[in-house]
C-alpha cells in the first residue's frame, strides 16, 4: 500500500502548490445584475457580455486568472445591499460590477465605495451619482440615464416636429423619461400621459393619440409593457405617427414584437450593426455563445470587463494600489465597442449618441440599427456639479 | 371631446370587459360551486398564453395553437385539480389560499425555466390583422372586434350551459346545496373536477385569444387576477351573470376613466392639478365601483341563493 500513499501525498502536494500560485495571482469580480422576475433578461444580457470579454481574454482579466461571482438582486434594493456585503466581506472581491436598474444602485453604491472597493455600474446611471455626490470609487460605463431620453428631444426638435404626444410609466424612471426629452424639445407637447406600472393594454391610450393627431409620439415604456404598446400602435393603425421611444424597442424586447417595431426609433450609445471590427466579432461571438442578439446591456457588461482587464494590466496586475489602479481606470485605456470612448471628470462616459431603428436582419433576427448620429463627445447635464477633479 | 373617440373608448372598454370575463366566469364557478379559493387562476390564464406561443411557433399558425391549446389547457387545469385542489376542498380557505400562492410562485418560476425570462409574442392571424373604419374618423382593429364578438358568443354558451342543460342544473345545485346534491346520488366530487377543468379551459382560452395582442410573459395573470376577484365580488359569487355584468362594468368604467378623467377634471381643476389627481384616481375608479357596489348589496349584484 506505501507506494500508493505516496503516490497521493505527492498528488496533494502538487495540488495545494497549484492552488497557491492561483491565489496570488487571481483578480475577484462580483457582478451583482437582476436575475429574476421579467428584467430578468437585462440582467442576463450584462452577464453574457462580461462573461463573454472574459471568456475572449483567455479566462484572465489583466493577465491574471479571473474569478466571476454572479449574483442576483432580485431587484430588490434591500437584498441587493446583503448580496453585496457578502461579496465583499466573505468573497473578498477587487471589483464589485453591477447592477442594472437605478434604485439598486442608490443602494449599493455606498457600501461597496466605503469600503474602498471598486464598484462599476454597466447600466444604471443616476444623476445624484453624475453631479454632487459623484464618487471617485465608482465608474459608470453605460451613459447618465437622461441622455438617452434627450437624444430623442433632441432628434424630435431638430426633425422640426411641430407637437408630440408624451407617454410613460406613472414612477420615477418614467416622469425623468419624459422631462428628458422635454429639454431639447420645443415643440408642443399636446397630452402627457402617466399609465400604472405593469398596465397592458394602451388601447384608451392609444385612442387618444389618434384623435390628438401629434406630429410624434414619445414613450418610454421598458419591458413587457413595450412589447404590449408596440404591437398594439401598429395594430391600431398609427404607425404613419413616428414612434420615438427609449428602451422600448430594443434587443430585449424585440424578439416578442417582431415585425410590428420594425421602423420604430428610439436613442442609444451603441447598436449591434456599428461599424468596427471589434463590434463586429463581438456580436458574431456572443450570438455563437447565446443564440440571441446582443443589446447595449451586452455591450456594456463586455466594455466594463474590458476596462477592467486594461486598468489591471496598467497596473502591472497589482490589485492592492488602489490609487495607481484608480488612475488607470480613468485612463479608459480599453477599445471599446463604441469606438470612442472616455470617461469625464465624474467618472461617468463622454461619448456619441445615436438615433437607432429596429429592423429585421437578412437572416431574420431582429435588431437596432443606426441611423444618424445626434449627439457627439456629449457630456452630461450634471457633470458640472461634480467636484471631484 | 369627439363623439368618434366616445365611441372607439366605449368599444375598448367593452373589449377588456368581454375578456375580464373570459377569466373571471371560471373562477366565480370554482368560488361559487366549490366553495374553493383558487388564487392560481390568474396563472392558468398565463399557461393558455404560453402553450398558444409554443403552439404557434410549432405549427406556424394562430387558428392550429387555439385549436391545441383548449385540449392542453384542460388537461393541465385537470392535473392540477388531480395533484393539488383536490386535496384542499374540505380546507378551510386559508389553506387554499396557501396552496394556490404556492402554485402561483411554482408556475411563474416554471415558464421562466422552460420558455426563459423573455417575453414572447403570437403572431395575430392574418384574416383578423389590420383595422376597419366604423365611421369617418373611427378606426378600430378587426382583431378586437372579433374578440368582442367570441367574448359575447361565450358567454351566450355559458347561459345555456348553466340554465338549460342537466350538468348546469347540477352545477347551480351545488352551488346552492352541495350537501344535498350529493345525497341525491350525484358524483359531487367528479362535478367538481368537471368544473374546475372547464374554469381551467376558460381562463386559457383567455390567454390563447389575448397572446397576439399581449405580450406573453412570466407574471401576466396576476395583475388580471385582481381584476377577475373584483369582479366576481361586485357580480355576486358563483353567479355567471353577475360576473358578466360586473366584468362590462369594470372594463367600462377603468377604460373610460382612463380616457376622459383627465379631461373631465380640467372642467373644474387647473390643466396640472387636474393630471396628477386624474394619475391617482383613475386607478382607484373600479375599487371606488366595488366599494359602492358591496355598500348597497353586500353579496354582489347578483347573489346566488345558500
Amino acid at each position: 500500500m506505501k507506494p500508493v500513499t505516496i503516490l497521493l501525498a505527492t498528488l496533494a502536494r502538487c495540488a495545494a502548490a497549484t492552488l497557491s500560485v492561483a491565489a496570488e495571482g487571481k483578480v475577484k469580480v462580483g457582478l451583482i445584475v437582476t436575475l429574476s422576475g421579467p428584467p430578468a433578461v437585462l440582467g442576463g444580457q450584462v452577464r453574457d457580455g462580461f462573461n463573454l470579454a472574459v471568456k475572449t481574454l483567455g479566462g484572465k482579466l489583466g493577465g491574471l486568472d479571473a474569478e466571476v461571482t454572479v449574483v442576483d438582486d432580485e431587484l430588490k434594493p434591500d437584498v441587493a445591499v446583503n448580496k453585496v456585503k457578502g461579496l465583499l466581506e466573505r468573497d473578498q472581491v477587487n471589483f464589485v460590477v453591477g447592477p442594472v436598474f437605478s434604485n439598486v444602485l442608490l443602494a449599493i453604491e455606498k457600501p461597496v465605495t466605503e469600503s474602498n472597493t471598486f464598484l462599476i455600474s454597466p447600466n444604471a446611471g443616476t444623476s445624484n451619482f453624475a453631479g454632487k455626490q459623484c464618487n471617485p470609487n465608482l465608474f459608470v460605463t453605460s451613459y447618465q440615464n437622461d441622455q438617452v431620453h434627450e437624444v430623442l428631444g433632441k432628434y424630435a426638435q431638430d426633425k422640426g416636429y411641430k407637437s408630440a404626444f408624451l407617454l410613460a410609466p406613472n414612477y420615477q424612471a418614467g416622469k425623468d423619461a419624459l422631462a428628458g426629452f422635454k429639454r431639447d424639445f420645443k415643440g408642443e407637447i399636446v397630452d402627457e400621459v402617466y399609465t400604472p406600472l405593469g398596465q397592458l393594454d394602451f388601447s384608451a391610450e392609444l385612442a387618444k393619440i389618434a384623435a390628438d393627431k401629434p406630429e410624434a409620439v414619445f414613450t418610454f415604456m421598458p419591458g413587457g409593457m413595450g412589447v404590449n404598446l408596440v404591437k398594439q400602435y401598429r395594430q391600431a393603425g398609427l404607425a404613419s405617427i413616428p414612434f420615438l421611444s427609449a428602451f422600448t424597442a430594443d434587443e430585449s424586447t424585440l424578439p416578442a414584437e417582431k415585425d410590428d417595431a420594425i421602423g420604430f426609433l428610439g436613442g442609444a450609445n451603441w447598436a449591434p450593426d456599428m461599424d468596427n471590427p471589434q463590434t463586429k466579432a463581438f456580436v458574431k461571438a456572443y450570438e455563437a455563445a447565446y443564440n440571441s442578439v446582443p443589446g447595449t446591456y451586452a455591450m456594456q457588461g463586455y466594455d466594463t470587463a474590458m476596462l477592467i482587464d486594461s486598468a489591471i494590466k496598467g497596473t502591472g496586475g497589482k490589485l492592492s494600489d488602489k490609487d495607481a489602479l484608480r488612475a488607470e481606470l480613468k485612463k479608459a485605456n480599453f477599445t471599446s465597442l463604441r469606438g470612442k470612448f472616455k470617461f469625464g471628470l465624474n467618472n461617468y462616459p463622454i461619448q456619441d449618441f445615436y438615433l437607432v431603428k429596429a429592423a429585421k436582419r437578412p437572416d431574420g433576427k431582429y435588431e437596432t440599427e443606426i441611423v444618424q448620429r445626434v449627439f457627439e463627445d456629449y457630456v452630461d447635464r450634471y457633470a458640472p456639479e461634480c467636484a471631484m477633479k | 371631446v369627439s363623439l368618434a373617440l366616445l365611441a372607439v373608448q366605449t368599444l375598448n372598454g367593452l373589449q377588456l370587459g368581454i375578456l375580464l370575463f373570459l377569466i373571471a366566469a371560471g373562477l366565480t364557478l370554482t368560488f361559487g360551486v366549490m366553495n374553493f379559493v383558487n388564487l392560481a387562476h390568474g396563472v392558468q390564464y398565463m399557461v393558455g398564453a404560453y402553450l398558444a406561443a409554443m403552439f404557434a411557433s410549432l405549427t406556424g399558425g394562430f387558428w392550429s395553437a387555439l385549436a391545441l391549446t383548449l385540449p392542453t389547457a384542460l388537461a393541465f387545469g385537470l392535473a392540477l385539480e388531480i395533484l393539488v385542489f383536490r386535496w384542499l376542498y374540505d380546507r378551510d380557505h386559508l389553506s387554499q389560499i396557501l396552496a394556490t400562492f404556492g402554485v402561483i410562485l411554482f408556475l411563474n418560476q416554471g415558464v421562466k425555466t422552460i420558455w426563459g425570462a423573455a417575453p414572447l409574442s403570437v403572431p395575430m392571424p392574418v384574416e383578423l390583422s389590420g383595422s376597419i373604419p366604423l365611421m369617418p374618423g373611427l378606426l378600430f382593429p378587426v382583431y378586437r372586434l372579433a374578440l368582442i364578438g367570441v367574448g359575447l358568443a361565450t358567454g351566450f354558451a355559458l347561459y345555456l350551459l348553466i340554465n338549460h342543460t342537466r350538468l348546469g342544473m347540477l352545477v347551480r345545485a351545488g352551488s346552492t346545496n352541495a350537501a344535498m346534491v350529493s345525497t341525491l346520488g350525484v358524483d359531487i366530487r367528479q362535478l367538481f373536477m368537471i368544473v374546475f377543468g372547464f374554469g381551467a379551459m376558460l381562463a386559457g382560452f383567455a390567454g390563447a385569444l389575448v397572446a397576439p395582442i399581449l405580450s406573453v410573459e412570466p407574471g401576466m395573470g396576476d395583475n388580471l387576477l385582481i381584476l377577475a376577484f373584483v369582479v366576481i365580488v361586485i357580480g355576486g359569487i358563483g353567479s355567471i351573470r353577475g360576473a358578466f355584468l360586473a366584468a362590462l362594468m369594470v372594463g367600462l368604467i377603468d377604460t373610460l376613466g382612463r380616457a376622459f378623467g383627465p379631461q373631465m377634471l380640467r372642467l373644474v381643476l387647473a390643466p396640472s392639478a387636474a393630471n396628477q389627481t386624474g394619475r391617482a384616481l383613475t386607478p382607484m375608479l373600479i375599487y371606488i365601483l366595488m366599494a359602492a357596489v358591496l355598500f348597497q348589496r353586500p353579496s354582489g349584484l347578483f347573489p346566488v341563493k345558500q
